[in-house]
């Protein structure tokens, strides 16, 4: 059974794929180790609350943790910058929960939950990401909702 | 604020020719009219402005200049400038609405309709008069002392003289060994003459020290070469035999001598009031209340010229401290934040030809019922008093020779009345090497005074630490102490320490959470163990996955050590986005493209080429302050073709993304101005070239000026050269940016080798002890001992570690590769170069509107009006 589908630069909207796949954004050759990449995705591939007509798409920061062989998928925008710039931040720790912090102004988000540690009332959308068999994959059709 | 009151005072005027009833409008405005411009009328003018003084203020002065620093007269003698002692400019005080006439002296005053008349007929109207005359200098009634080369030293144009004197002098003789004739003798040694000292009492210093210490000091400095005669007083100076005077003395002895300088104690500059009818003391000085009220209500005086409770008072802290009480009395009469002047602590430590000496108090043991300790080693040249009460529990007063390390304790424990320990002998002698008990910090009172120059008490420090200070440095911008004469420095750092200690700050210099070293620890362990990367650092000094705090510090460290690619494999995840990019990151997430222009010197080609890129990819053009050209607007992906033209065109990477060497700011110098003395933009490119690539904690910044005109503004950067006659003087440490520092004159006279060593060394030692993002101002600023430390690493090799900084420099000059030219030729390094890991397309948030000709980023609510394509949908929670 084919369970996932591979996305490149010519993606197009109307690609069919069902809740629950899990979709190949890249190799894992192409991520940069302890740090970040971002990846163009159409939003209703990723996002519940995106549908095909809305032509709309997703930037995704995805980050490649070696020391503790994690990747990490987040939204790309910057929501206190106000920039898709989240994939240039320098990632790390803060009392042990893996984070990204802003290459703007520094602010510190958590990759686990997206929340921002100084500004809690900003949240980065997060999404469920794996390496398989050397391919970088993005679940499709459900946000991450591990902070609950 | 002030207003600005331009010509207010002016009455009747040669200048202007106007009336005394042709006065300006605002009457109801007070008046503060201040005749004399020395230290402390100048900061009697800063009080009022500090005041929010609704007055008029204005000022004039004797002097053909304004206020300049006279406590570091000597110091023109080692290089410093005119310039670098003035304590203001008349545009400083234009700015400020403060009215100023320089060579304005005042010979009369009407206290009737209140007003006072200069020398030269000028007529200035007052509500409240300051008098701020100081002081000058008294020449013994001596035959023949009014010669040409007979002069005295108080002023700046005095320092002239002397210099002028100097040049066609041999021997010089100071008349006068008290600390003003000592440093006078200092100042006569350095310009190479053969120096005596005569003095009419038996010893030196006779006001400050006691027989003993008088002799020693009289020794030590005879070994410096300065020749001492003592019990000398002079009958006449008649023309020389071998030089052009000759000093006969009443014992029938004689000395030959070029030039005669007189310091044989000051007089109070009283004279006005002496002929207005103001109240002065039996033996001169202006009579003052605790408020620095003269006998006539509306007359103040301050300063050198006052006289209170029958004392005159010959040093700068208690001038201040009566210009600030006088202040607050004109502005808010005597209420709760006037404070009275009560008198003033007179102790003084200073260091005379290299010798140290101290007086506290009652240094003779004046006080009935008095007794002393005292204690003398002959071969260290040391000499130590103490004078306590006839109980043994307080102490009176001190007296230190050679070694003054005890100064700050014994002081506090005469001002502050502090119990004595069992044995007050303790105090000043050490057996076995056991320190000295030293009063702790802790056992200060809140009113101790800590810095008496800027009159910050230990209370004053505890309010700031209460507010949120939380560092020397932020101690020190904040309550001013220790910005003046600076003697208080080892005292504030441990009150500061002990206050920190005590609120449960842990005086912590972790880097972060995940190292528990400062940034200078790991640079330390990262040199000793030859750590390369920052997985190895981790994994055996620290814990977590690092942040972006230790990270870009780590990669900071690797590469002013090892100087590795620092787009390396290893290295790439540690640095900043703007390393990462080579470029500065903009608010919009493009990046700024700063090609090096060494020195400002650019050939129409390479503008021409840069033009044609910016054109070619639609770049914002701005010449930046450090004399070169910054592009805006490029996306990430065009970087790497940006780049490939600028480098084939001959450019490379200007590091402005970097903490390391920026720019090497020059004038045009000696090539082409009339003034130069020096090729500055020669040294400039030279230096930029000799230091580009070398990353540091923060940015650093230098300048080259070829004169002392300084068009460079060369004083304002980490480092700073100005170009002299003889070579080449250096200033290090000077900022620019939020808080502006002016550089302190480190070396005079450098040839270039010396100036390059003393730079690499400099550098090092900064790029290996600073903490992290700290400039070299408040790196300086937190070392102890400040300038005087460094010169001591840097010039006398304090530390013995010149060799390694050296060596440390000379690696990162060998290795310098232009990162740009390495990243384009580098496939791997390319591949980062992208908006998208699976997409060719731009990023759509990235949108510019026009402007004056050129692109910028458009606003949020630009995009918002011209988006029909959203980019994300943000979620808030
Ligand atoms: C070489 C030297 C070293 C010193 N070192 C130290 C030290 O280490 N520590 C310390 O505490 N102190 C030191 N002092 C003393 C210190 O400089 C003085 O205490 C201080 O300058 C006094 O300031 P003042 O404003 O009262 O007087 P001044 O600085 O003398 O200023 C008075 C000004 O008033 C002007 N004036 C006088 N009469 C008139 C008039 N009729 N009309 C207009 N203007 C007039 C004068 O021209 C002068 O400019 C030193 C002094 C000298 C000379
Ligand atoms: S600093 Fe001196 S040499 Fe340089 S431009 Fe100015 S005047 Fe000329």
């Amino acid at each position: 059974m084919q369970d996932t589908q591979t996305l490149s630069s010519n993606t197009t909207s109307e690609m069919k794929v069902i809740a629950g796949d899990w979709i190949t954004v890249c190799t894992k050759n192409d991520l940069v180790e302890n740090s970040g990449v971002c990846a163009l995705l159409p939003a209703h591939l990723v996002r519940g609350d995106a549908k095909i007509e809305d032509n709309l798409e997703v930037q995704i920061a995805i980050f490649y943790i070696k020391q503790i062989n994690k990747v990490f998928a987040i939204s790309n925008y910057d929501p206190i910058g106000k920039a898709n710039v989240m994939y240039r931040g320098i990632v790390g720790s803060i009392s042990d929960e893996p984070m990204v912090s802003s290459p703007l102004y520094k602010q510190h988000f958590s990759l686990e939950t997206g929340i921002c540690f100084e500004k809690p009332e900003y949240m980065l959308r997060t999404y469920l990401c794996r390496i398989q068999d050397n391919l970088v994959q993005v679940k499709v059709g459900s946000i991450n909702h591990s902070s609950q | 604020m002030i207003p600005v009151a331009v010509g207010f005072f002016y009455l009747k005027g040669i200048k202007m020719g106007q009336s005394i009833d042709n006065q300006s409008t605002s009457i109801h405005q007070t008046k503060v009219l201040i005749i004399g411009n020395g230290m402390v009328g100048h900061y009697f003018v800063e009080q009022l402005l500090l005041q929010q003084a609704t007055v008029s203020i204005c000022v004039l002065s004797g002097e053909s200049r304004p206020a300049y620093d006279r406590v570091h007269l000597s110091e023109f003698f080692s290089g410093k400038t005119e310039q670098d002692l003035l304590l203001t400019t008349e545009q400083e005080y234009i700015d400020k609405g403060v009215e100023f006439h320089s060579n304005s002296k005042v010979d009369f005053i009407n206290k009737q309709d209140k007003w006072v008349r200069t020398t030269s007929g000028n007529e200035y109207h007052y509500d409240i008069l300051v008098l701020a005359t100081g002081s000058y200098p008294f020449v013994p009634p001596i035959p023949g002392n009014d010669q040409p080369h007979c002069l005295v030293y108080r002023t700046i144009d005095d320092l002239h003289d002397i210099e002028a004197s100097a040049k066609c002098s041999e021997v010089g003789v100071v008349v006068g060994g008290g600390l003003l004739g000592l440093e006078a003798a200092n100042a006569l040694k350095e310009a190479g003459l053969e120096t005596h000292v005569v003095e009419f009492a038996p010893q030196l210093m006779a006001v400050q020290v006691d027989e003993a210490g008088g002799e020693l000091l009289k020794q030590k400095i005879q070994a410096l070469g300065v020749n001492v005669h003592t019990q000398k007083a002079t009958q006449e100076i008649v023309k020389g035999d071998t030089c052009r005077y000759k000093m006969v003395f009443a014992d029938g002895t004689y000395l030959e001598t070029d030039l005669i300088l007189f310091s044989a104690g000051i007089r109070p500059s009283d004279s006005l009031a002496r002929e207005f009818d103001i109240k002065i003391g039996d033996r001169g000085g202006i009579t003052i209340n605790d408020y620095c009220q003269t006998s006539e209500e509306s007359v103040y005086a301050i300063g050198e010229c006052a006289l209170w409770n029958n004392r005159i008072f010959g040093l700068v802290a208690p001038g201040y401290s009566m210009a600030r009480t006088a202040a607050s009395h004109i502005l808010s009469g005597v209420s709760e934040q006037t404070p009275a002047f009560l008198g003033a602590d007179m102790s003084t430590k200073l260091k005379l030809m290299g010798v140290e000496v101290g007086s506290i108090g009652d240094a003779h043991g004046n006080t009935a019922g008095a007794q002393t300790y005292s204690f003398e080693n002959e071969p260290k040249g040391i000499y130590k008093k103490i004078v306590v009460d006839s109980t043994e529990e307080k102490l009176l007063g001190a007296v230190l020779i050679g070694d003054t390390s005890q100064y700050d304790t014994l002081l506090q424990y005469m001002l502050n009345g502090i119990t004595l320990p069992e044995a007050p002998e303790s105090l000043i002698m050490s057996f076995d090497g056991a320190e000295a008990p030293s009063v702790g910090a802790d056992s200060l009172p809140d009113t101790a005074s800590i810095c008496s120059c800027h009159n910050v008490t230990k209370g004053d420090i505890v309010t700031a630490l209460d507010n949120g200070e939380n560092s020397l440095a932020g101690i020190k911008t904040c309550t001013k102490a220790s910005t003046g004469c600076g003697g208080c420095a080892a005292l504030l750092k441990s009150v500061v320490d002990s206050e920190l200690e005590k609120r449960g700050v842990e005086v912590n210099t972790d880097i972060c959470e995940h190292f528990a070293h400062s940034r200078q620890d790991l640079f330390n362990i990262v040199q000793v163990e030859q750590i390369a990367t920052f997985d190895d650092l981790l994994s055996s000094h620290g814990k977590g996955l690092g942040c972006d705090i230790c990270k870009p510090a780590a990669a900071s460290i690797f590469a002013s050590l090892n100087n590795e690619f620092v787009l390396k494999k290893p290295h790439i995840g540690l640095q900043d986005t703007n390393d990462t990019y080579l470029g500065n990151m903009q608010k919009d997430g493009t990046y700024s493209v700063v090609p090096r222009v060494a020195g400002g010197e650019i050939t129409p080609d390479k503008l021409i080429v840069l033009g044609q890129v910016a054109k070619k990819y639609a770049l914002y053009t701005k010449i930046t302050g450090g004399q070169r050209i910054d592009l805006f607007g490029a996306q990430v992906q065009d970087l790497p073709q940006i780049w490939s033209i600028l480098v084939e065109a001959g450019f490379e990477t200007g590091h402005a993304y970097a903490k390391a060497l920026r720019t090497v700011k020059s004038c045009v110098g000696s090539t082409w101005c009339r003034y130069g003395v020096q090729d500055s933009v020669g040294l400039a490119i030279d230096l930029e070239n000799r230091y580009k690539g070398l990353r540091a904690p923060h940015k650093i910044k230098f300048a080259v000026s070829g004169c002392t005109r300084e068009c460079a503004e060369a004083q304002s950067k980490d480092i700073g050269v100005i170009a002299t006659e003889n070579g080449w003087n250096l200033y290090v440490c000077g900022n620019g940016g939020m808080k502006p520092r002016h550089g302190d004159l480190f070396a005079t006279d450098l040839d270039t080798d010396t100036l390059v060593k003393y730079i690499d060394r400099i550098l090092s030692f900064y790029v290996k002890t600073a903490d992290r993002l700290q400039r070299t101002a408040t790196w300086m600023d937190n070392l102890e001992g400040g300038l005087a430390y460094l010169q001591d690493v840097i010039i006398n090799d304090s530390l013995g570690l010149n060799q390694t900084l050296e060596s440390q420099m000379e690696k990162v000059v060998d290795t310098y590769e232009c990162e740009w030219k390495k990243a384009i030729s580098n496939p791997e390094s390319l591949k980062r170069f992208r908006q998208f890991v699976n997409s060719d397309k731009t990023d759509s948030n990235i949108q510019f509107v026009e402007e004056r000709g050129q692109i910028r980023p458009a606003t949020e609510d630009e995009k918002s009006q011209s988006n029909n394509q959203s980019i994300d949908i943000i979620e808030l929670v």
